[in-house]
């Protein structure tokens, strides 16, 4: 899994960057070639105008970047379909930590990738409980 | 962060006065973020006064605007149209063909397909939000100009801003006025809350919307605990309320009187619990004190929030 | 002639005062229920339903051996219901508003109708309690109608549901129509009362009321269809709490009161008890035949001023 593209829903440009825990909303994605560590940033403020679809028009951000792998927060049903569709895998329940901190938990393997979504359709959960990774 | 919602389906259960009396009794325990979601016909300001600290305009989705300049008069959109929101030209003053802005949906089909290119997309002013002050503690409103839609969205909106606002704050909980019926306004109200406030009274119709908003927050997995307001009304229907809360694992919270102190609370555009105590607002305190001391269960998505063990 | 029923905010007695209209009707009636979201009349005037029928949305469906994957469908969308990923067209039926533009669109006729359901639409009929001729025998049209939508729970858009209900109201003169509003002014409740003749708009003396009878005199004033008050519990919680101000903005907008309702703890009982409120106490019985009259008096009015080019008509 050391190889590839990952995008990380982040709030900001960078590797020190808070994890965005929302998908669709998030304020942009930080994406990190694991093969160069090359690091870009793909705004997502479109999709967060949006007045429904945001996690679809997201997960085309993603697909359009040449994720492989997303790592968010809280990803729901109608754009975790798109991105299986589009052969992207998902790792959800991030939140937190930085970008860079997500991506070193990746590379260490210690984050698992999601077989169903974890957030309702049209938003995601307020917080409060977490699922601890396991 | 927890975020308590309160709905109730049906209009004039009491929904907004509990909510306004349930902020004033966490402003007496550390405070909460309150947030009125029902932005269709907004009420809790009016108890709680609020000092408007920001205002800002609520846009959402497009219309179609056909110029009348350009206009070939050829009738495409007409008959294109699925929401019927092209209007023919009447035949006295002859303007061309219009567009009704109450019945467009904004789809565009029209502007795509005028063969003269006459009709511009615009985007909608729904309305307006505020960030406020009140005497419990900051609150977030808005208020749609009447007939818009596309309200689920400024839903979202007041809830992103909430929860921002509360982190940013220090407030651990997010007391939420929902919207009303079962639509989309009331499931964005619900999306991602930690808990949902069923109040309904004991009439056939609080019954029936009860158990559609009982439905909803099933189908979107959210805790429902239950308050029945004005539960004298009819004694046996309060008990059918409650045997159905009992098989379907809600929690009752309590019952409250008929009372006419609601009415003199918001004449003075008080709450209840600001006045002298009656029975109506003790027995509302310790429905608080139950709300507070639930289980906070809050993640809602158990089954769905465990990661995949790591292979 | 169509008479809509609304209120601003929920809970006024929309519809106590809409089953008790239904129920007093002197004329053939049909009782429709657009409060789709949460529809309620049935449980008050207790129809025989004698028809339940699923409503259908257009969404596209694909075809996926023509399916090119140009992406034109999914770049127009509005609603974000389709959507090209990898090596699919992916569908979202349910943001899916039934423009057709996709259809339309599509250059290889990949795309084609297929359907979603929005609710249910439930007819039947009721017994009004009508007494034209005193004889008991004579009670009740027997063609008093009944119709009603019920959105699907977990189905977002009510209006295309109000629009497939309002497609099978009865066209001319045959029976005048009653229609239960949703509450409030959004988009639903201004698609429910944009065909009718005369609003009837039920609000309450309280700060909540005002509040929201002012939205919705605001909504539906520009829709220039005669309109009138109804002030439920009018003296509401006994004299001094309540308050007059109510009152006071109709007289000063110049809205007709077409009936005052005091507060009356037997109408809450009847009420709770899923009867007709004017079948159950008389005093109400008297109110709402007045104002049947005026509202019958206002569609008449608005009839013959239309009639007549150049009149003013009055809102």
């Amino acid at each position: 899994m050391n190889t590839g593209i990952i995008a990380v829903t982040s709030e900001g440009p960078g590797l020190e960057s808070m994890v965005d825990a929302r998908f669709g909303r998030a304020a942009g994605f930080v994406v990190v070639d694991l093969a160069s560590m090359a690091v870009s940033y793909v705004d997502n403020s479109g999709s967060q105008t949006m007045a429904q679809g945001a996690g679809i028009q997201a997960a085309e951000n993603c697909a359009r970047a040449g994720a492989e792998v997303v790592l968010s927060g809280f990803v729901g049903p109608k754009a975790f379909q798109a991105l299986a569709a589009g052969g992207i895998r998902v790792i959800q329940n991030v939140e937190g930590m930085t970008v860079g901190q997500a991506v070193d938990k990746f590379q260490r393997g210690e984050l698992a990738v999601a077989d169903a979504p974890n957030a309702p359709a049209g938003g995601n959960p307020g917080g409060g409980g977490k699922g601890e990774p396991a | 962060m927890r975020e308590i919602v309160v709905i109730s389906g049906k209009g004039g259960t009491g929904k907004t006065s509990i909510t306004a009396a349930f902020a004033h009794l966490a402003s007496t325990q550390g405070g909460a973020m309150l947030c009125d979601l029902d932005v269709d016909a907004p009420d809790l300001h009016l108890l709680l006064a609020p000092d408007r600290r920001e205002e800002h305009e609520f846009r959402s989705g497009f219309e179609a605007v056909i110029n009348p300049e350009t206009c070939v008069v050829c009738g495409m959109c007409f008959d294109l149209c699925r929401f019927d929101a092209v209007q023919r030209p009447s035949p006295e003053d002859f303007l061309g063909y219009g567009v009704d802005p109450l019945r467009c949906e904004g789809c565009k089909v029209c502007v795509q397909f005028c063969p003269a290119k006459a009709i511009d997309f615009n985007e909608k002013h729904c309305g307006q939000w505020q960030a406020s002050n009140t005497r419990f503690g900051p609150l977030i409103h808005a208020q749609l100009f009447p007939g818009s839609e596309n309200s689920g969205r400024l839903v979202a909106l007041l809830k992103k801003e909430a929860r921002t606002r509360a982190e940013a704050q220090g407030l651990s909980l997010i007391l939420c006025d929902g919207a009303p019926g079962i639509g989309c306004p009331v499931i964005s109200s619900l999306s991602g809350a930690s808990q949902a406030v069923l109040v309904t009274e004991p009439t056939p119709s609080g019954r029936h919307d009860l158990e559609r908003v009982a439905e909803l927050c099933r189908h979107f997995r959210i805790p429902a605990s239950v308050i029945i307001n004005k539960f004298d009304l009819n004694l046996g229907n309060t008990q059918d309320i409650e045997d159905y809360c009992m098989e379907q694992g809600h929690a009752v919270l309590g019952r409250l009187p008929h009372d006419e102190v609601v009415v003199r609370a918001m004449v003075q555009a008080r709450c209840v619990t600001e006045l002298p105590a009656t029975a109506f607002s003790e027995s509302l305190r310790s429905i608080w004190e139950r709300i507070v001391n639930l289980e906070p269960t809050a993640q809602a998505r158990p089954e769905l929030i465990q990661p995949t063990p790591n292979a | 002639m169509i008479y809509a029923i609304a209120s601003g905010k929920g809970g006024t007695g929309k519809t106590t005062v809409t089953a008790s209209l239904a129920a007093l009707w002197d004329r053939p009636v049909m009782a429709v229920d657009l409060d789709v979201e949460e529809p309620n009349l049935h449980l008050f005037l207790h129809p025989e339903l004698t028809g339940e029928e699923p409503a259908f949305m257009e969404v596209p469906e694909r075809d996926p051996k023509r399916c090119t994957l140009c992406g034109q469908c999914a770049a127009f969308c509005q609603y974000k219901a389709l959507s090209v990923m990898g090596k699919t067209l992916l569908l979202f039926p349910e943001m899916c508003h039934g423009c057709g533009g996709c259809l339309l669109l599509c250059p290889e006729k990949a795309l084609s109708p297929g359907k979603r359901e929005l609710g249910r639409i439930v007819s039947g009929h009721f017994r009004t309690d009508h007494l034209s001729s005193g004889r008991e025998e004579d009670a009740g049209f027997p063609d008093a109608g009944f119709l009603m939508g019920r959105l699907r729970v977990g189905e977002a858009m009510s209006p295309p549901l109000m629009r497939q209900v309002k497609a099978r109201l009865p066209q001319g003169q045959s029976a005048d129509i009653l229609i239960d509003s949703p509450p409030g002014v959004s988009c639903p409740a201004v698609n429910a009362v944009m065909d009718a003749d005369v609003l009837v708009l039920v609000t309450e003396p309280t700060p909540f009321g005002l509040h929201d009878f002012r939205l919705a005199v605001q909504a539906f004033r520009s829709l220039g269809k005669p309109l009138g008050a109804v002030i439920n519990r009018s003296d509401i919680g006994g004299v001094g709490i309540g308050d007059a101000s109510v009152q006071d903005f109709c007289r000063a907008e110049g809205i007709p009161v077409w009936a005052q309702i005091p507060y009356n703890r037997a109408v809450a009982e009847a009420y709770s008890r899923g009867e007709v409120a004017a079948s159950a106490v008389p005093e109400l019985r008297a109110m709402i035949l007045a104002l049947m009259a005026r509202m019958q008096g206002a569609a008449a009015a608005s009839q013959s001023a239309s009639a007549t080019p150049g009149e003013v008509q009055h809102a």
